[in-house]
């Protein structure tokens, strides 16, 4: 009979019709994400990351800037060298998470955050100082250990930088002693002449050629 | 007196609702019916061939999943595929079976969404559309809880997947596999027998198997056409050797019928899907491979794989760099598209978006 096949149509449509809708009203309710959720902002640990550049070289798009320079007052702190930038362009970041695969020491990480719109650009440029003050909610995207702990980056704790990463942070502490300045050095790498920090003060023409090119962004 | 007619030159696009991204079809009408079709294209153009010459092999993972942006998974796959074979690396067991899963998983996704915008195209208003879309959010759910985005995966990398489905993520397939079959039943009695997509699609620009071969159509579009060809059955890659599954076909090659081929692939996607979660078994999910890779020079691939839409291939050329000398793209939607005028001229205007969406084509596949 013509028609019966679309009865059965409005008879899907009216059980439906009775049902509580599959959408969420977005502002007023949320979605809660899950743990591997790529997202902003970057969290980032100053005392796991040595600055060797490896998530700036496997950026796609290469929008992770990083300026070391080596040092005489970060010794002090145990570090070789001193990061003097670390700017991520967010603006352009499409969050396929490849720094974070390409972190050796688990220095960095996704965020789980999708809503922090800004109204201008710069605001978009995510510095080192904003990165050292950002609540550290990291997402277990590419980091195991986290999932292992069943932590929820969602309404869990800020993790500190001794609770992540593969290696304990004892192991990382060695690590890093390793990088200090002050270890017996062979003779023959001892430079003639004391390293001098004249090409990296602020208004060097490397450092602001480069502030430039960040700002045209 | 006679009254004088003369035909009439529309634009359909660049920037319309139902060209599924910015596409142009410069028709040219007498009164309702299609005297002439000319189809531009390239607005969606982004370079990706080009850009893929400066990114070393990892990062061209992230290009592809930007192609056919609703099959983001099977465009990784066929990269992946093409790299492996480029590199000699003998991808691990589970690994296959991740790809094979989440793949079929993305092919119901794209599926849905073509199902439903062609339905729309025939004016159902988006309630078949929802229908499906409530389906698929469930699959990009499931693709979140993996890799951590919805559209824009990156799960696969050369080599494997780049990590393991976390300990919630089986659980949570068996709670989809269990409600997409009523889901889809919903839609299946919804739609699939309704007597005004019958009359409308029906017998509505049919394309002949001689010619779809001849234009090197593929995917679903060329099976209703009654040819039963597909690269899964004929040269199975990843753990497709070890599926039991069927290739539907129709014989038509009209609207209906590519319509129905959908339909009934989704079936056999959520076979394999089932089949994939019993067989797969623990192990490692990537090979050893560095984070940069270099080909030895000279060497070339061509990694292919049923995508939702057709024959999808990456061709990848190594001149022992971190990034390919050469990369092309073939992609399914682009060919597809070459029948349009073909299917178009002589039918009426109503049935022109009805056609297109009928052909389930991806702008940012076509333009790359």
């Amino acid at each position: 009979m013509y028609g019966i096949n679309m009865a059965k149509g409005f008879l899907v449509t009216l059980k439906n019709f009775t049902k509580k809708p599959f959408t969420v009203q977005y502002p007023e309710e949320r979605v809660k994400q899950h743990p591997r959720f790529r997202g902003e902002e970057f969290v980032w640990y100053e005392e796991r990351c040595t600055g060797c550049a490896s998530c700036a070289k496997y950026c796609p798009l290469g929008i992770i800037e990083i300026v070391t320079t080596p040092s005489e007052t970060a010794p002090a702190q145990g570090d070789k060298y001193r990061l003097e930038l670390f700017d991520i362009s967010i603006n352009r970041c499409m969050f396929c998470g490849l720094c974070v695969e390409a972190c050796p020491y688990d220095a960095l990480y996704m965020g789980s955050g999708f809503e922090q719109g800004q109204y201008s650009r710069k605001e978009m440029v995510i510095d080192i100082d904003h990165l050292r003050q950002a609540d550290k909610h990291p997402s277990t995207f590419f980091r195991p250990q986290l999932e292992e702990t069943g932590y929820d980056p969602r309404g869990g704790r800020p993790l500190h930088w001794q609770d992540v990463g593969r290696e304990g942070w004892q192991w990382h502490q060695r690590e890093k002693m390793g990088m200090r300045i002050d270890r017996p050095v062979p003779a023959d790498l001892i430079p003639s002449d004391p390293p001098v920090d004249s090409s990296f003060v602020e208004d060097s023409p490397a450092l602001s050629a480069s502030k430039i090119e960040g700002d045209a962004e | 007196m006679p009254i004088h007619t003369e035909p009439m030159t529309v634009n359909i696009g660049p920037q319309h609702p139902s060209t599924h991204g910015v596409f142009r079809l410069r028709v040219t009408f007498d009164g309702e019916e299609i005297l002439e079709v000319e189809p531009i294209f390239g607005y969606l153009h982004r370079g990706t061939e080009k850009l893929a010459e400066e990114r070393n092999y990892t990062q061209i993972v992230t290009l592809t999943d930007r192609l056919d942006y609703v099959s983001s998974m099977i465009n990784n796959q066929a990269y992946c595929l093409a790299v492996e074979e480029l590199l000699g690396v003998e991808v691990p067991q589970r690994a296959k079976y991740l790809r094979t899963l989440t793949a079929e998983l993305q092919r119901v996704a794209s599926h849905l969404m073509g199902i439903g915008f062609f339905l729309q195209d025939l004016g159902t208003l988006g309630t078949p559309l929802m229908y499906g879309f409530r389906s698929r959010e469930k699959i990009l759910d499931l693709f979140e809880m993996l890799c951590g985005a919805r559209i824009t995966l990156s799960y696969m990398r050369p080599g494997g997947v780049f990590f393991d489905a976390p300990d919630d993520f089986w659980p949570a397939l068996d709670q989809f596999l269990e409600d997409f079959d009523i889901e889809f039943e919903e839609l299946e009695r919804l739609i699939l027998e309704n007597e005004i997509v019958m009359v409308r699609t029906r017998g509505v620009s049919v394309l002949p198997l001689d010619l779809a071969i001849n234009a090197s159509v593929s995917g679903p579009t060329l099976r209703a056409s009654g040819s039963d060809w597909d690269w899964r059955k004929k040269a199975p890659y990843d753990a497709y050797d070890r599926m039991d599954f069927e290739v539907p076909t129709a014989t038509g090659g009209d609207n209906y019928d590519r319509f129905w081929v959908r339909m009934q692939e989704i079936r056999q996607s959520i076979r394999i899907v089932r089949q994939c979660v019993e067989q797969i078994e623990p192990g490692a999910t990537r090979a050893e491979v560095p984070l940069i890779l270099r080909p030895k020079p000279g060497t070339e691939s061509y990694g292919r794989v049923e995508a939702s839409k057709g024959e999808l291939a990456f061709y990848v050329v190594s001149d022992g760099g971190i990034s390919p000398y050469r990369m092309k793209v073939r992609s399914p939607s682009l060919i597809n598209l070459t029948v349009t005028e073909h299917l178009l001229v002589g039918w009426k205007l109503s049935d022109m978006i009805v056609t297109l969406g009928s052909l389930d084509i991806n702008m940012g596949e076509v333009d790359r």
